[in-house]
């Protein structure tokens, strides 16, 4: 077991173990603080798989917007702290049985396929340059439509969400 | 002019509606006028593209222009082989005429609309969706393929759906909707089942590819049966668009949708769509599936025109004979007289939009006069309430005059023309096969027709007014609202289909269009052409003969007992009372249907629940009743049921020492010791049931445990089903999971 | 113990359930937001092993930028959502929310 397995069960642990507090805590606020640290710990094992820009991207977005959205989300809606946030359409066993289920039929698949791996891994230095040509090139069409598609989002959130009037 | 060019323009004419769709759906409200003027100049110059096609082609092109284009090719599937799906339009007289059809009703109802729906809340969205509408019925007309038309027919579908359902805010109208569209799928999974049949033997959705196909003796499953059955499917998705018997019923309710949608959607295009599916399949059409149609059409011709004579609202009065002459050209179309139908369905889509548009003139000018005399409960549409009207609104009056003519089958009308084919068209039938109820229906519908339509017009615009004073504030209504009448009005007259009033088949019309030469076998085909002509020929003057007469008879008894008051029709109507309530109250199809439909779920549920309660409990209860009272002597006595218990242990403990000796035999030469254990265990454990047993533990436990176990389970899925209606998104997402799991270990 | 990818993979499984459960079991609108990132970062964490050890070919992690992307507007348009839905039913549980059923 050397240093790099050690990093890896690490940010293991603390991407696992915080997202079981979000999924199991009872209450909203720590959810949402303990999903920064599920964030956190996503981003070491994308440094890990030598994705720096992806770790990057992944800090500034989802720790730096998407949370802080979502943080934005339970202010707004102030009765939640009071609301018990367990849900009446499935009891604690039956999901648990059905997550349980999904995660054993989905490991027996990564177990049972005989991955390809190629081992040699050639210069790892340049992905958020290499990654920048590929949006410019191969996925260039995807690239802008993804760029529409957050405007879009963009204006329709700003619109649904206007107050004074509801759409529905 | 080449082919091309002309497939070009009909891609236009196909596109421009939808295109106007789209911009009226996103940017109507910004445009002047809310964008009416968008929707209708589309149209027009639709029209205009279309008359050109409709020209060159019967001009210039005899053969058919069609374009195809592979839409998907899926490769080599498994079991299935190559599978590739191709789509396409095509552009013969037929849908050359039917388009020209579509586009001039399309584009007149716009021009109306624009009077008549003047500061509606959803003007644009209403003109939105009338493109919406035209676009997917130009769909149906073009293809080449049943794939394409079925996706034309389901669009046509759900816009008519929408514009039924215009004013939602009326129960009535919302309900109306809801009724048609689901009445229509009705008919439609019919035709998806018999697309089904065909795609599996075919392999192509293709109409001239099935065609050839069937002509090289390659019929579904080797059978000729199959082959009918097939037709009889397709045919079921015309029962439902064009309201057939028994699928009829929604088409009357569809009149909640402003009046101008009936004339375009319920009138003259989309209830045609169904006579037009019947045409383009034609050829495929067996001896016996043809008689089938024939005898649908026959039916529903009777009953909606009986039904047409005892009702007093003026749109559901046009709802019925349009009913009742969408089953004359089933009928003709099912003897054969292939020409006969079609051109009626040409000259009726002029008239009968006409004669809505009309109506929708003068419930126009009823609503401003009542809306003038601050009258808000007088039924608009109620012909009771009208007459008089024709000396106030001169030119709908006669233009309504003149549709009304053209239904009857009165000469020098294009109705007379078309009609007198079809009767004629019967009457060879059933001289030829002997099938003489359908000519008979048909002459008795057209007497009724002509008594009821005048009926309408007397009542409305010449009798004496129930009101004078409302009659004082009915107008003519505006320019754009009674242009389109005149249009519709002039051409209901012969000239425009053929230039002699008594015969089309010298006219242009009977040249374009011919009947398509049978591809089924020999053995099931019905009658041949020439046969058939031969027929028609020998049966034409009388049919003339014979139809002038009945609608005579017709127009005569309608003045006589509205206009001149000799026969009194309220008592009458009193006399026969029962026939007169049955009349009016539509023969109780939608009485009958919600007994039979929703009333027999019920009691299905009711002989379930009774069955539950009495039967199954009944034999659970008995038999431990019985089992107590006779075995053991139960009673409510403690102390006996002690001394009961306590035999029952003296029982078990014999039976048990009996048991264990035969099984101590058994094992003795082996294992002393397992034999000891053995016996030990079976003793006590036969001991131990007998008295729980006669405690009443066995039927305590386990037979009830089984049957509540059994009433507990179904209850468990019974909640888990009704948790899919929950509307619980996380429900949803479970069912989603679940299924993603089903079918990962089904295809692992 | 040697990492491979298995253990990235099995590690993405888990996390996926988790995201699964909190899906499934929370009543709060905001919670089932929460538990659909997790499903997200458990989807990007497979994209990127892959990408990973297939290589190192870098279109795992092209994908990765674009479920980042599509999940920033999906949480933007979802929270805007819930607001409203607050705003109009006065709570945010979704079982009370239930006028599909109507």
């Amino acid at each position: 077991m050397n240093l790099f397995d050690i990093i890896f069960y690490f940010f293991a642990f603390i991407t696992l173990a915080s997202a079981g507090i979000v999924v199991f805590s009872r209450n909203i606020i720590y959810a949402a603080f303990s999903l920064l640290f599920t964030f956190f710990g996503v981003a070491g094992i994308y440094v890990l798989l030598n994705a720096d820009f992806i770790a990057v991207a992944q800090l500034l977005i989802y720790v730096g917007g998407i949370l802080v959205l979502l943080l934005f989300g339970v202010m707004l809606t102030n009765k939640v702290v009071s609301v018990d946030i367990k849900t009446g359409t499935l009891q604690t066993l039956p999901a648990s049985l059905l997550a349980a289920m999904t995660a054993g039929s989905i490991c027996g698949v990564f177990y049972a396929t005989d991955w390809k791996i190629v081992q040699s891994v050639p210069d790892v230095s340049t992905t958020t340059h290499r990654l920048g040509e590929m949006f410019l090139t191969t996925y260039l069409l995807p690239f802008e439509v993804a760029s529409l598609i957050l405007l879009v989002a963009l204006i329709g959130a700003a619109m649904i969400a206007r107050r004074g009037k509801t759409i529905f | 002019m080449s082919p091309e060019l002309l497939v070009k323009f009909s891609l236009i004419v196909l596109l421009l509606p939808l295109i106007s769709f789209v911009t009226l759906i996103f940017l109507g409200k910004r445009l002047s006028r809310q964008g009416d003027w968008l929707g209708t100049s589309v149209l027009f110059i639709c029209l205009a593209i279309s008359f050109f096609i409709m020209y060159q082609k019967l001009t210039v092109f005899d053969e058919p222009i069609s374009l195809s284009f592979k839409w998907v090719d899926f490769g080599n599937v498994p079991l299935l082989g190559f599978l590739q799906m191709y789509l396409g339009l095509v552009i013969d007289n037929l849908s050359a005429i039917m388009m020209v059809v579509v586009c001039i009703v399309s584009a007149l109802v716009h021009l109306f609309s624009i009077g008549y729906m003047k500061g509606d809340v959803r003007y644009t969205r209403y003109f939105a969706y009338l493109g919406l509408f035209t676009f997917s019925m130009l769909v149906i007309v073009l293809t080449n393929n049943f794939f394409t038309m079925y996706v034309g027919w389901e669009l046509v579908g759900i816009s008519s759906y929408l514009l039924i359902g215009h004013w939602y805010e009326k129960k009535s109208a919302s309900d109306a909707a809801i009724k048609a569209f689901v009445v229509n799928r009705i008919g439609d999974i019919g035709m998806f089942t018999g697309i089904l049949i065909l795609y599996y033997t075919f392999r192509t959705f293709g109409f001239n590819e099935i065609f050839s196909a069937i002509q090289s003796g390659h019929i579904p499953m080797g059978s000729e049966s199959w082959l009918t059955a097939a037709g009889i499917l397709i045919f079921c998705g015309a029962i439902g668009k064009s309201a057939q018997f028994p699928l009829h019923v929604w088409l009357p309710d569809a009149m909640e949708g402003p009046t101008p949608v009936s004339a375009l959607i319920h009138a003259a295009t989309m209830v045609a769509a169904g006579v037009y599916l019947v045409a383009r399949t034609f050829p495929m059409m067996t001896a016996s599936a043809l008689i089938v149609i024939a005898y649908v059409g026959a039916i529903t011709a009777f009953i909606s025109a009986t039904i047409a004579i005892a009702q007093n609202d003026i749109k559901k009065v046009l709802a019925y004979s349009t009913i009742s002459q969408l089953g004359y050209m089933v009928m003709g179309l099912g003897v054969g007289a292939y020409t006969a139908g079609f051109f009626h369905l040409t000259t009726h889509a002029m008239f009968k939009a006409g004669l809505f548009l009309g109506s929708g003139s003068v419930i126009y000018a009823m609503h401003k006069a009542l809306h003038h005399q601050g009258d808000h409960h007088t039924d608009a549409q109620d012909i009771r309430n009208m007459g008089g009207l024709g000396k106030k609104m001169p030119i709908t009056f006669f233009a309504f005059l003149m549709y009304t003519l053209a239904i009857s089958g009165v000469p020098f009308t294009s109705g007379f023309l078309s009609k007198d084919e079809v009767l004629a068209g019967t009457l060879a039938f059933g001289g030829l096969t002997g099938h003489y109820l359908i000519p008979i229906v048909g002459f008795l519908v057209a007497g009724l027709t002509a008594f009821y339509m005048f009926r309408l017009v007397i009542i409305t615009f010449l009798g004496d007014p129930v009101d004078a004073n409302r009659i004082e504030h009915i107008h003519e209504s505006p320019k754009t609202m009674t242009i389109p009448l005149i249009i519709f009005a002039v051409l209901s007259f012969f000239v425009f289909f053929s230039f002699n009033p008594f015969g089309a088949s010298s006219g242009w019309f009977y040249h374009a269009i011919e009947r398509p030469i049978s591809v089924v076998p020999e053995t099931v085909r019905a009658t041949e052409i020439e046969k058939f002509e031969e027929a028609l020929h020998h049966s034409h003057i009388p049919a003339m003969a014979l139809s002038l007469i009945v609608a005579g008879i017709g127009i005569l008894l309608a003045f006589v007992t509205y206009k001149w008051k000799k026969i009194n029709a309220d008592t009458l109507a009193e006399k026969y009372s029962g026939l007169y309530k049955f009349l009016l109250n539509k023969w109780y199809f939608d009485e009958l249907y919600s007994a039979v439909i929703v009333g027999g779920t019920l009691a299905v549920t009711r002989i379930l629940r009774w069955f539950d309660n009495n039967i199954i409990d009944g034999i659970v209860n008995g038999t431990a009743g019985w089992t107590k009272g006779i075995v053991f002597g139960y009673t409510d006595h403690s102390k006996e049921q002690k001394a009961s218990a306590t035999a029952l242990l003296i029982i078990g403990g014999i039976v048990s020492v009996v048991a264990a000796i035969f099984v101590g035999q058994w094992f003795y030469g082996q294992h002393a010791l397992i034999s000891a254990i053995v016996m030990g265990l079976l003793t006590a454990g036969l001991t131990f049931f007998f008295f729980w047993a006669g405690a009443g533990g066995f039927d305590q436990r386990v037979v009830d445990g089984l049957v509540n176990g059994m009433a507990y389970f179904s209850g468990f899925f019974g909640i888990l089903l009704r948790k899919t209606q929950t509307g619980r998104v996380q429900s949803y997402i479970i069912f989603v999971i679940l299924g993603v799991m089903v079918l990962f270990y089904v295809f692992r | 113990m040697q990492v491979t990818l298995t253990h990235y993979l099995i590690l993405s499984a888990v996390l996926f359930s988790l995201g699964l459960y909190g899906v499934v079991t929370r009543k709060n609108a905001i919670m089932v937001l929460m538990g659909i990132e997790l499903i997200l970062n458990a989807a990007n964490i497979n994209f990127i092993a892959f990408s990973r050890y297939g290589g190192m070919r870098l279109d795992g992690q092209a994908i990765a930028v674009f479920v980042i992307i599509l999940a920033a507007a999906e949480a933007a348009v979802a929270l805007a959502i819930v607001l409203n839905i607050y705003q109009r039913f006065k709570t945010v549980n979704v079982d009370e929310i239930n006028k599909l059923k109507e």
